[in-house]
């Protein structure tokens, strides 16, 4: 809970402050609107959490976004094939990517910045040389498979809790459940802090390692899915870019040092709801330009970072002097 | 008098680091420094070198009040650190090294060539016959040393403060660099040595300051120096026995070993058994394989070839977790990066290996099981800590090797693997590993323990095996093993071989 206070801290400020001077932010649309966005760079932040936890770092979560999001489209209405079979094909696909990254990065010793980074590059080519650079889009069919996405449940007075945060949720969870309560979220810290330690205490490294790397293509892929049902269609060159960025903004800033050993699911969530308000504050407020987006993210990232920086210092220091 | 320093008072937030502590320095005097971890020897040292400013204090070089408040005051005055973690670029040249920061330049451009030429000078003054263009990241951990001393020589240090040096150093290493302080001494050039292994002291030591919970503790010159002395000064109590080794009845065997062959000596094979109950040491250089063979039993970098048979059945290690679950434990020669997981709790530490054995439905984590765990890892172990949550980082080196002592006795090994295992911690501590060692014995535990001090293998084993480039040179037990006949099976001299059984 420590952790996380003062990342729920800045989102409170900053939804106050969206609140206060944006017109139309507590309106139901937008409200939905928020959660959803926030629901989809949440599944991606936790994907990338993992890695991030065992010290990694995954670049090519957009692409993989990209590939999913046009070849899902691609596979239902060029292919024809049944949603059942493209979906598991799909699912199939991200998983492979993720074992390759982590096989690459164990077994061959290759740094994850560069192996994801080619990763980055080869998915989204791949992406545009399959679909000639067309855009891939549902045109109009598949709306009881899309319903997963666009339906909501209503709560009341029009607003309506999407589905997508339903998933979410459930995989919060159940990520949640594993770093914190099963023997395997422990490894991954450990190995995050000290691979060697964790491998002289008999932690099959190797295996957590590629683990990790799965489950951040497999939420990239879910991720990937979720973002083209919602849209209904994608562009192969833009689709999904920048998404692995603002998947390890969240993460950093929901408590993930990218020094690994450290990260809380709860976090990334929130962290990824900083995101999308923050978004949405210089969309609604019409004093702040739109184009400098860019640059109110990575100046509200870096003083969370700073900030958070040294709140630790000071934590050290009084730990040290408890224990001297 | 050369240097003299009074009344050095320094606190930290809650600590009294140092309190009116007096030391001098006579002119080409080898000045040893003594202390337990937390006594206060750092500190003093920073002090003196301007890392860090002392809070009351005055410093006199020849008589003449100084300041010493920067790096750069100590340097000006001719007062020079040698760190324990050696401060090299090993990606740059020695000579690149010897004039980092103050690099000799012609028309503003680097002038290599004639920093070489000045390097060369300074590294005949240490003894290293290496070319001075040579990267540093190539040479050996001892020569590295040696640069750095003659970094220090470059900036005309009449002071040098070596702190633990030889604590990565070969013996052989170590007396070269022996011979190099002799040297030093003898054109006038003063060190103040600080050192965990008293048996060198008393090899180099002109005179030996002692000191105990921030307070000078007294001081012993020549004759005086020897290990019950100095060992009584730091601790404040008399340790009339400092190895409490008993007669071990030895069981059946535990472990047995045939033709192990590690990738740093391929063409060499080990064997050696293991009785329960059994304490054996492994004495030799560093490089002779040693470190490599407990790697290579624990599964770590799997052996080349050779059989281990742990109870009579053979058992095949390819990785720790099969070393593990063949009744195995190392603790490794590394405390920091191999042993301790520095940024986790002292709990999640002592649970680590056995995490999957206390597991719930084979998955989740059982915090009863390894709060429990804890708790009698710091009641057995004696470990000194405000509680379980404790990050390791912010123990002691001697609590932080028991905490990875800690981890693998919950496992209940039946061979206990030891990589030096007291390097880098204090007297106190060690004589609890000692004891700890012995009573595991006592219980019918078979130890084998890697060691580069002689004194520590001769007091704890039963058995001494000697490793000399890779295979075993010698076998000594009882009487036999003396420091001399260690030392000449450990060099590879034959002229003792005769006397012992390969």
């Amino acid at each position: 809970m420590k952790k996380i206070l003062g990342i729920l801290l800045t989102l409170v400020v900053l939804f106050g402050l969206t609140a206060a001077l944006g017109d139309g932010f507590l309106g139901a649309y937008n409200q939905e609107k928020l959660l959803e966005r926030t629901a989809l760079f949440g599944i991606l932040g936790i994907g990338v959490a993992f890695v991030i936890i065992t010290g990694g770092i995954d670049l090519s979560i957009g692409s993989v976004v990209c590939l999913v999001g046009c070849g899902l489209p691609w596979l239902l209405v060029k292919q024809e094939w049944s949603p059942a079979f493209a979906l598991a094909v799909v699912v199939l696909v991200s998983a492979s990517i993720g074992l390759i990254h982590g096989l690459l990065i164990t077994k061959l010793k290759l740094q994850p910045f560069v192996v994801t980074l080619c990763g980055l590059l080869v998915y989204r080519g791949i992406t545009r040389g399959f679909t000639e650079d067309q855009s891939q889009g549902f045109e109009g069919g598949f709306g009881s498979l899309r319903q997963v996405v666009t339906e909501k449940i209503p709560v009341m007075g029009g607003f309506g809790i999407p589905w997508t945060w339903v998933i979410l949720v459930l995989v919060a969870v159940v990520a949640g459940i594993f770093l914190n309560k099963t023997i395997y979220g422990r490894y991954l810290r450990a190995l995050g802090s000290n691979e060697e330690a964790a491998r002289f205490s008999g932690i099959n490294t190797d295996r957590m390692v590629i683990l990790s790397y799965v489950v951040c293509s497999l939420l990239a892929g879910l991720g990937g899915v979720l973002f083209v049902m919602d849209v209904g269609s994608a562009q192969p060159s833009d689709f999904g870019n920048f998404y692995e960025l603002y998947a390890i903004a969240a993460a950093v800033l929901g408590g993930c040092s990218l020094r690994g050993g450290q990260g809380t699911v709860v976090g990334v969530v929130i962290g990824a709801a900083v995101m999308q308000v923050l978004k949405n504050m210089i969309n609604l407020v019409t004093w702040i330009p739109t184009h400098i987006e860019f640059a109110v993210v990575g100046a509200v990232i870096l003083v969370a970072v700073v900030a958070d920086e040294l709140v630790k210092r000071t934590v050290a220091t009084r730990r040290a002097r408890k224990s001297s | 008098m050369l240097l003299e320093v009074r009344e050095v008072t320094k606190s930290f937030p809650g600590v009294l680091a140092l309190r009116g502590v007096d030391l001098t320095l006579g002119r080409g005097e080898v000045l040893a420094v003594l202390g337990e971890n937390g006594a206060g020897k750092s500190t003093l040292m920073k002090i003196l070198a301007g890392v860090q400013a002392a809070d009351e204090g005055t410093f006199f070089l020849e008589g003449k009040t100084v300041r010493i408040d920067s790096v750069r005051a100590a340097m000006a005055v001719g007062i020079a650190l040698i760190h324990q973690e050696l401060n090299l670029a090993e990606n740059l040249e020695i000579a690149a090294n010897i004039f980092l920061g103050r690099e000799l330049r012609r028309f503003g451009l680097l002038d290599d060539e004639t920093m070489r030429e000045e390097a060369a000078k300074y590294l005949a003054m240490v003894g290293l016959e290496v070319d001075a263009a040579m990267e540093v990241g190539m040479l050996p951990i001892g020569k590295q040393q040696l640069v750095e001393i003659a970094k220090a020589l470059s900036v005309d240090a009449q002071v040098l403060i070596m702190d633990e040096p030889t604590s990565s150093l070969s013996q052989t290493e170590a007396e070269q660099l022996f011979v190099v302080i002799k040297d030093l001494v003898s054109r006038g050039v003063s060190i103040i040595y600080i050192s965990h292994r008293l048996s060198e002291i008393g090899q180099i030591a002109d005179r030996v300051m002692v000191l105990r919970d921030g307070e000078n503790a007294g001081e012993l010159m020549g004759a005086e120096i020897n290990h019950q002395a100095m060992v009584q000064l730091m601790v404040g109590r008399d340790l009339d026995r400092f190895y409490q080794r008993s007669q071990h009845a030895l069981g059946e065997v535990r472990m047995e070993v045939h033709g192990l062959r590690t990738a740093a000596y391929p063409d060499h094979e080990t064997s050696f058994q293991l009785a329960a109950g059994e304490v054996v040491g492994v004495a030799g250089l560093v490089g002779a394989g040693r470190s490599e063979i407990l790697e290579a039993l624990f599964g770590v970098v799997p052996a080349l070839g050779g059989e281990v048979w742990i109870n009579g059945q053979l058992v095949r290690i390819s990785s720790p977790q099969e070393a593990i679950a063949a009744g195995l434990a190392l603790v490794p020669e590394d405390r920091k990066t191999q042993g301790a997981i520095l940024d986790m709790s002292i709990l999640e530490n002592i649970s680590l290996a056995s995490l999957r054995r206390d597991a719930r439905g084979g998955a989740f984590l059982n915090l009863e099981a390894e709060n429990e765990l804890a708790q009698e890892g710091i009641k057995n172990l004696s470990i000194s800590t405000p509680g379980v949550e404790q990050y390791v980082r912010y123990l002691s080196g001697g609590n932080q090797q028991k905490v990875v002592l800690a981890k693998w006795l919950v496992m209940k090994p039946q061979v206990l693997l030891l990589d030096e295992p007291t390097r880098g911690i204090d007297v106190g501590a060690k004589e609890e590993i000692y004891g700890l060692i012995e009573a595991l014995a006592q219980q019918g535990m078979a130890i084998l323990f890697v060691s580069s001090e002689l004194e520590e293998v001769m007091g704890l084993s039963d058995r001494v095996l000697v490793m000399h480039e890779g295979a075993f040179s010698g076998e000594l037990g009882g009487d036999e093993c003396t420091e001399e006949r260690i030392m000449s099976l450990a060099t590879g001299d034959a002229t003792i071989l005769e006397t012992t059984k390969a």
